[in-house]
């Protein structure tokens, strides 16, 4: 079962090659160049014919586990299903130079505008940019319009962003970035935001908060108008990380609830495949009040012609090549327009009850340490006697890779003493789910009669836990020939 | 087990005060619970410090955490062969410091001998 | 209407029954009723395949492009060989997220390893990261580098970096609370060492292109002395397809290599999803940004692949992380990989060779005009070139009429050429012809 892989500089043999380019129809050039900038030996890269070339990475591929090979519950993650049409037609545009002329691009330019009008309709903004690559890039953006606002205001004192400490990662360090100091405060024992902690750290220093709703816990927060309300009368702004949208889609908007900026995660909510690890699209949305802080440029009508506008004086600039990751928009786009605003919101409603049918099975199998109505995910624990026989989240993180499941998200929220997040998305059917719960009870099971092979797992994987303290302490990040 | 020819922090650092130098590094105590330390983010000879404040972060392969330092003065000596044995952390806290520190200022009332120190130790478990 | 979820609707109220309720209504009891949503979302219809299709078609067919394309300025039109895409489009790939689950995730994290390695031998340099946003971010990242390393908050840049680049550092950098220092070009068309040398005191380092945005070779080995001499860092900005042929960042003593890996392979895409790499010496490896895969054992002592330096990143380190990024661009950066692997060291060698030669063909016969002239004669070039003319604007548009994309136009009415090796002489010779007439017509009218 276990097997190593060769590397593919482990493949190359001498002289053999894939590819091929166009027939050279210019006079060679290179001593226009001076000895001093080239290059004085070829690059030390492997070289294989097509066939093998291509049998490493597929069969590279077969030791990856995707949403298509199964169940994929990584929670805050929504691994929804990537609908193949939108494969099929992002591609399209492929050949588009980003700076043509205007006029020759116009295609591109209608698609991200008709973008922009829909965002702003799911979530209740007056405005969006789909500049940001990714959702901790969305963070920085929206981070750095309430920056702008404060300073444009000539209020530099508010250098304080309040996060829970339930938040993502990405928020306290995209706050960091962003040049914020992070007041972190406590959650409530019910897993929502303590309002005296919050009345408490709100000042004339209070730049924003940043808030995840549902939260990491996969709670609505109740007293989301509160909130709202004292961090708006302490002169702060309410930053909406947009990583749970896909409980809520047609139910209830970001700008509704009193959110300031937000930023979505297209790669989760809208269906855009993760790439294994990237790229992703943070569009950032925003309320009137922070429009003239935008990224440029702005896709604004001229005439009867989509223009790019640079000429917005208080942006904060850019904050990525050109306008966004194009490609990923572009399948984001193809989703919400297959589904249409009811499809939308049967997503949030199916990615919701999916959520609460498993929640519910698992209870007196696992502990739910806050049990009510979940959202789109829930967060279970190993029981306490799970824990006497030393079993502990990663273990059955590695017991369900064996049943052929990818594992929850394990140890976040930080919150939660060994949280599993499992978050199954609405494009699970219910047997999926059901067989789902029966291997976790399975585990749940062979704790009692046999924790060994718990420990020992996974055994079905072509390699078995690595060695993480070494790869920390000597880090091999690079192959190099012996 | 905790030797009492030093001070102690309530962060679970020690602190040896030679004349103007004072040695730092974590406890026992601190290397157990962050288990396996992988990498030691050293300060640099040269570098103020601040009581109570972030000199140093060790690390573990999933966590990260500040050492503080018990002294404010100015960095004269790292232990450099942390850079390569961070693992010399867990195999003897108390003898494998991390900084000497030349100090201007150490508030001796905030820290703990060896006897109240473990004391402490059991009354936070 | 097109849905992607399973259950029918008997299912779903079963499911309801089983957890107690009766409607989905009941699923949403926590959110305040004044909150909710009390109408339908305002979005075009639902659409099936086909219509979907059709409008997107639609968006294609409102593009005008297609034709000759002789504009780089930071994306580039190159061949992919076609295994790149198909590969990547296997949906073990495409459908995974990072691999936090090492075992089940061997194929991800060992395409990384590789594509670590190609970006190490592409710059020469001993550590690189699993990608950033692009080459943009990367050079934005870089300053924090230097600012954590060198603990300065002054950084130099280069007046020739593309501008699109020098944005993005100036967003990052307010807020970093760093201060850009700008060194200017020199009428040769690269950076003023001169000026380095005189701002160098105080800085944690330099950061500047090459090829830079007007397309010239800088002296690359010249500006890093300067920058080394007064204990700075040199960030050098590469386009990777260069490396082939050019000198690798590491040749000439550069701590840091970023760039945008975008002409490894990737489409044009109207400006994404490209990818941003970053590389760096070993004693600078810890100051990495973002995710990085490292080789390690299993207990059987098969060898495995594992995300490491964990401890520096946002998930632990939190507001104490020297970068936020968390998602990259992972399959972009493993599509640059499969590039280069293609390729191999002939095939980069051949390419770069390929560009040079067109590029400076395309660059002669432009000259030939009456009335055009190379901006930086004295300066090497690899596949962009300035040229000075009467009448940019006119020329684009004459050139527009037949679908064809000129170079581009910069402000003070130059214009950035760009040939590769998509280019042809036919080509080369067709556009000349057309530029001929327009600068006649031009001098006709006055």
């Amino acid at each position: 079962m276990r097997s190593e892989y060769k590397l593919i500089f482990e493949r190359s043999h001498e002289g053999r090659r894939a590819y091929d380019l166009p027939k050279c129809d210019a006079p060679d050039a290179m001593n226009e160049i001076p000895e001093c900038f080239r290059a004085e030996s070829e690059l030390a890269l492997p070289e294989l014919g097509e066939v093998d070339l291509v049998r490493h990475f597929t069969n590279l591929s077969r030791r990856n586990f995707g949403v298509d090979n199964g169940f994929y519950p990584l929670g805050s993650c929504t691994m929804k299903y990537n609908p193949k049409i939108n494969e099929e037609l992002a591609p399209m545009f492929d050949d588009v130079h980003p700076l043509l002329e205007p006029e020759m691009a116009q295609g591109c330019l209608a698609l991200m505008a008709d973008m922009e009008h829909m965002l702003c309709e799911i979530c209740g903004m007056d405005a969006f940019t789909l500049q940001p690559a990714a959702g901790a890039h969305g963070e920085l953006t929206g981070l750095m319009h309430i920056r702008a606002y404060h300073e444009h205001r000539g209020d530099f004192e508010r250098k304080v962003m309040i996060v829970p400490d339930a938040a993502h990662g990405t928020n306290p360090a995209s706050a960091a970035m962003a040049g914020f100091k992070v007041k972190e405060i406590k959650s409530a024992p019910d897993g929502g935001v303590d309002l005296d902690a919050l009345r408490a750290a709100v000042g004339p220093d209070t730049a924003g908060l940043m808030l995840t709703n549902p939260s990491t816990l996969g709670l609505f927060e109740r007293n989301i108008k509160e909130i709202a309300k004292i961090v708006h009368e302490a002169g702060g702004l309410l930053y909406y990380d947009g990583a749970n949208l896909n409980a809520i889609m047609g139910i209830v908007r970001p700008g509704d609830m009193g959110f300031d900026v937000m930023h979505i995660n297209l790669h989760k909510t809208f269906s855009t495949p993760h790439g294994g690890g990237g790229p992703g699209s943070g569009p950032v949305g925003v309320k009137s009040h922070l429009i003239p802080f935008m990224p440029v440029p702005r896709i604004e009508q001229k005439d009867d012609m989509l223009v790019l506008n640079y000429d917005k004086p208080d942006s904060i600039g850019k904050i990525k090549s050109f306008y966004g990751n194009f490609g990923v928009i572009a399948k984001a786009y193809c989703y919400i327009r297959s589904l249409g605003g009811e499809g939308l919101k049967e997503a949030s409603e199916n990615a919701v009850l999916n959520a609460n049918y498993v929640m519910n099975k698992l209870r007196g199998i696992y502990d739910i340490p806050h049990d009510r109505t979940c959202m789109h995910e829930c967060v279970v624990t190993p029981t306490e006697e799970m824990m006497k026989n030393e079993i502990h989240t990663s273990d059955i993180a590695k017991a369900l890779i064996d049943r052929g499941y990818h594992p929850p998200t394990i140890y976040f929220p930080l919150i939660v003493h060994e949280a599993m997040m499992i978050e199954p998305t609405e494009t699970e059917s219910r047997e999926t789910l059901d067989e789902f719960v029966e291997a976790m009870r399975g585990i749940a099971e062979q704790v009692k009669t046999d924790a060994a092979a718990i420990h020992a797992a996974p055994v079905t994987t072509p390699v078995g836990r690595p060695d993480e303290v070494t790869a920390a302490r000597k880090p091999i990040v690079k192959y190099e020939e012996e | 087990m905790v030797p009492n020819d030093r001070k102690y922090t309530r962060d679970h650092e020690w602190v040896m005060v030679e004349g103007s130098i004072a040695k730092m590094g974590i406890t026992a105590h601190a290397a157990e619970a962050l288990g396996d330390i992988v990498y030691v983010e050293l300060p640099a000879v040269g570098d103020e410090t601040t009581a109570g404040e972030s000199y140093c972060v060790v690390e573990s392969v999933k966590a990260s955490s500040s050492v503080f330092s018990a002294v404010t003065g100015t960095v004269v000596e790292v232990n450099e062969e942390l850079d390569g044995a961070p693992e010399m952390l867990n195999e003897d806290a108390f003898g494998n410091f991390i900084a000497a520190v030349e100090f201007t200022e150490i508030n001796e009332a905030e820290l703990m001998d060896a006897e109240e120190y473990e004391k402490f130790c059991e009354e936070e478990a | 209407m097109k849905s992607y979820v399973p259950n029918t609707e008997k299912e779903r109220l079963e499911m309801l029954a089983e957890i107690g309720m009766s409607s989905m209504d009941d699923l949403f009891t926590d959110i305040p009723a004044d909150l909710k949503l009390d109408r339908k979302l305002d979005l075009p219809d639902p659409m099936s395949e086909s219509e979907l299709r059709d409008l997107i078609r639609g968006f294609v067919y409102l593009n005008e492009e297609g034709g000759p394309l002789f504009r780089g300025a930071g994306a580039y039109r190159h061949y992919t060989p076609s295994v790149v895409p198909q590969l990547a489009m296997r949906s073990e790939f495409y459908t995974a997220y990072t691999p936090y689950q090492a075992e089940m995730s061997q194929g991800m994290l060992q395409s990384l390893f590789e594509y670590q390695t190609v970006i190490c031998r592409l710059t020469g340099l001993d550590a690189a990261n699993a990608s950033v946003y692009d080459g943009a971010t990367a050079a934005a990242e870089s300053m924090l580098m230097l600012r954590d390393n060198k603990r300065k908050k002054k950084i130099l840049y280069a007046e020739s970096l593309n501008p699109d680049v020098i944005t993005v550092m100036h967003t990052y950098a307010h807020c970093a609370g760093l201060e850009l220092f700008k060194i200017p070009m020199t009428d040769k068309g690269t950076a003023d060492i001169a000026a380095i040398e005189a701002n160098m005191e105080g800085a944690a380092g330099y950061i500047g292109a090459t090829p830079n945005y007007f397309g010239n070779i800088e002296p690359m080995d010249k500006i890093a002395e300067a920058v080394h001499a007064k204990g700075g860092l040199l960030v050098a900005y590469v386009n990777p397809i260069t490396l082939g042929v050019l000198k690798r960042p590491a040749d000439y003593g550069a701590d840091i290599a970023i760039g945008d890996g975008q002409p490894l392979g990737l489409p044009l895409a109207f400006g994404g999803p490209y990818v941003g790499f970053m590389a760096a010496t070993k004693k600078l490896m810890r100051n990495l940004p973002g995710r990085i895969a490292g080789e390690t054992r299993d207990a059987e002592g098969n060898r495995v692949f594992v995300l490491t330096l964990q401890a520096r990143e946002q998930h632990i380190r939190r507001e104490m992380a020297a970068s936020n990024i968390c998602s990259n661009q992972m399959l972009c950066a493993i599509m640059a990989s499969m590039y280069c692997c293609v390729m191999g060291p002939k095939g980069m060698r051949e390419v770069g060779e390929q560009n040079v030669a067109k590029a400076h063909l395309l660059a002669k016969k432009l000259c030939e005009i009456e009335g055009v002239k190379l901006r930086f004669p004295e300066t090497p070039f690899f596949n962009e070139f300035v040229i000075d003319v009467p009448c940019a604007d006119d020329i684009n548009k004459a050139l527009m009429n037949y679908s064809i994309t000129g170079g581009l136009v910069l402000p003070d009415g130059g214009m950035l050429w760009c040939a590769t090796e998509m280019n042809s002489v036919d080509e080369f010779d067709f556009v000349c012809d057309i530029i001929q007439d327009t600068v006649d017509s031009m001098g006709g009218e006055e």
